[in-house]
């Protein structure tokens, strides 16, 4: 992969990003590069890599070999220009428990050098954002673990950043909670560059434009969710049941899709494309009645399962 | 000035926590009049209220030392330091937020030992401005202290290691006896650290004594309270590195 190609359309570079603690490897030489307002998910297990590298590009670790560039400031050698157009959410809750979210807002606000005018104005938006308004005067310790994980993204938001880091957002959460959360940074898109990192399948499938799969501090894949299902794992499987399902009805379909295979009352066809309507007709022109059909499109699990054999949670 | 906005946090979860309040101010309100009951039955120079303002003073300063390594270690060791280390401030503006909070409380502290140990007799009179500068040093000092402590240990061994520098303050530091009159190796060590220092000079102030009387043990004071503060600083960049 280039890093070098287009400079000004990325918000972040990665050049042989390694970090080492004694001898062992969190992250190996990571090259990924990241476009300006995209949403792009660093998608892997627990102890893949994925918030060592989020600490080395918010300056919280410093890399043993390799750098990074967020926009036009290095990491290593600019870290104060990198701290000023940058904001984390991390993955544990961080605020500030004895404080009101309004509190916690303002103090964020404050530290990030924002003018008091200007950080009440955003926190007024950002509280009724992420629908804290009814509580807003509360301490937080008090909060649920959802609203305690909205504030805390709130918080990455008062600076108005141009780019924000979401490590593990919606961990823990219950599924209502957690689609509140990709609800909110759906309305993000476009409008920040957002790094995610995550080890559910289905988040990064959801809100990522890419996708970067790490595995042992290694990306083994990259790509657009859509672009890793095609060409990584690319098999579309339709599982049929019906009557007269003998094989000479099936002879010709195999013809074009080699990959059938009876199973219990009928077959499983996988393809790179299967063609809905050719099948269906192609069987039914052969005296098939059709009981039961589906058709499954590949998973970032497939993805993840058939480059690292694991399961990703 | 972005310190100020994490001081004002860090002020605010001080005093939102009662227990800390409770032992910052309310102990050396009650320890004064303890002691000096206990004194009562053995009349000698060291439980009398020009002798026991400073002691109790410098040795309520040991809760700041472990509020402060508490509060320190706790963000430390929470998610909530790693989203403060990705903002623009330096390790300088952390441990100016982390001290700043807790001068008040030091200067209600010695403001209690002295409104107390005036119905028991200290001399209050135009000298008592250099004692409160001695003490006030003394504070930031142990409050320092605690940042070294809170960079270095967690948050469950910070109170643990603090509660030995209270200790040390107790007994090295000649609150409730003389170490002059033991001598030898206690004497030796307990001149070593600044505490003693701290609260012979305030005594000496409040006995009657000169500055230029006082020079040394003051310098002792500053010293240490510039060094601790320089090693917090340089233990909180070295923990917080990465």
């Amino acid at each position: 992969m280039s890093n070098h190609e287009n400079e000004n359309e990325y918000a972040i570079q990665t050049f042989d990003l390694t970090k080492s603690f004694g001898n062992r490897k969190a992250v190996d030489k990571i090259n990924l590069v990241v476009k300006k307002g995209d949403i792009f998910s660093l998608l892997g297990p627990n102890g893949a890599g994925k918030t060592t590298t989020i600490k080395m590009l918010t300056g919280v670790l410093k890399p043993t070999v390799g750098t990074a560039k967020i926009m036009d400031y290095d990491i290593t050698r600019n870290p104060s220009e990198v701290k000023g157009i940058i904001d984390i959410s991390p993955q544990e809750t961080a605020i500030a428990g004895h404080l009101t979210a309004w509190e916690n807002l303002i103090l964020m606000g404050g530290i990030n050098g924002l003018k008091k005018e200007d950080t009440e104005k955003r926190a007024k938006k950002l509280i009724k954002l992420m629908g804290l308004t009814e509580r807003a005067n509360e301490q937080v310790q008090k909060f649920s673990g959802g609203m305690q994980r909205r504030l805390s993204i709130a918080m990455a938001l008062i600076s108005d950043p141009p780019i924000l880091f979401l490590d593990e957002p919606t961990l823990g959460l219950d599924p209502q909670a957690r689609r509140v959360i990709w609800e909110q940074i759906e309305q993000l898109k476009g409008k920040k560059t957002i790094i995610l990192t995550t080890h559910y399948l289905e988040e990064a499938d959801a809100l990522a434009d890419r996708v970067a799969i790490v595995s042992q501090g290694n990306i083994i894949a990259e790509g657009t969710p859509q672009e890793l299902k095609k060409n990584i794992y690319g098999l579309q499987t339709m599982i049929i049941k019906g009557e007269n399902l003998s094989s000479p009805d099936i002879g010709g379909l195999k013809e074009i899709y080699p990959h059938i295979t009876k199973i219990d009352g009928g077959i499983k066809i996988e393809a790179q494309e299967l063609i809905f309507d050719e099948i269906v007709d192609y069987l039914r022109s052969r005296g098939v009645k059709i009981n039961w059909l589906s058709m499954k499109e590949p998973s970032l699990d497939d993805v993840f399962f058939n480059l690292t054999g694991e399961e990703v949670n | 000035m972005r310190f100020l906005s994490l001081a004002s946090r860090n002020l605010k979860e001080i005093y939102r926590d009662p227990l800390a309040i409770a032992w910052g101010m309310v102990f050396p309100a009650v320890l004064m009049p303890a002691i000096i009951s206990i004194g009562k039955n053995a009349p000698m120079e060291i439980f009398t209220a020009n002798a026991l303002t400073p002691a109790v003073a410098v040795f309520s300063f040991g809760f700041l030392t472990l509020f402060s390594a508490i509060i320190l270690a706790k963000d430390r060791e929470s998610a909530f330091l790693t989203r403060l280390l990705t903002t623009p401030l330096t390790a300088t503006d952390f441990i100016l937020a982390y001290i700043l909070p807790f001068l008040p409380i030091a200067i209600l502290q010695i403001i209690i030992c002295f409104v107390v140990g005036s119905f028991y007799g200290v001399t209050i009179n135009s000298t008592i401005l250099i004692t409160l500068i001695i003490l006030f040093t003394m504070a930031v000092g142990c409050i320092s202290l605690g940042m070294i402590l809170g960079s270095l240990f967690t948050e469950k061994q910070a109170p643990g290691v603090s509660s030995i520098v209270i200790v040390i303050i107790s007994i090295l530091g000649g609150c409730w006896m003389d170490l002059k009159a033991i001598g030898g190796v206690f004497e030796t060590i307990g001149y070593s650290l600044p505490f003693a220092h701290a609260i012979d000079a305030a005594r000496a102030v409040l006995n009657g004594s000169s500055v230029s009387g006082i020079v040394t043990d003051f310098y002792w004071v500053l010293g240490y309270t510039l060094v601790f503060f320089v090693v917090g600083i340089f233990c909180f960049r070295w923990r917080t590195k990465g």
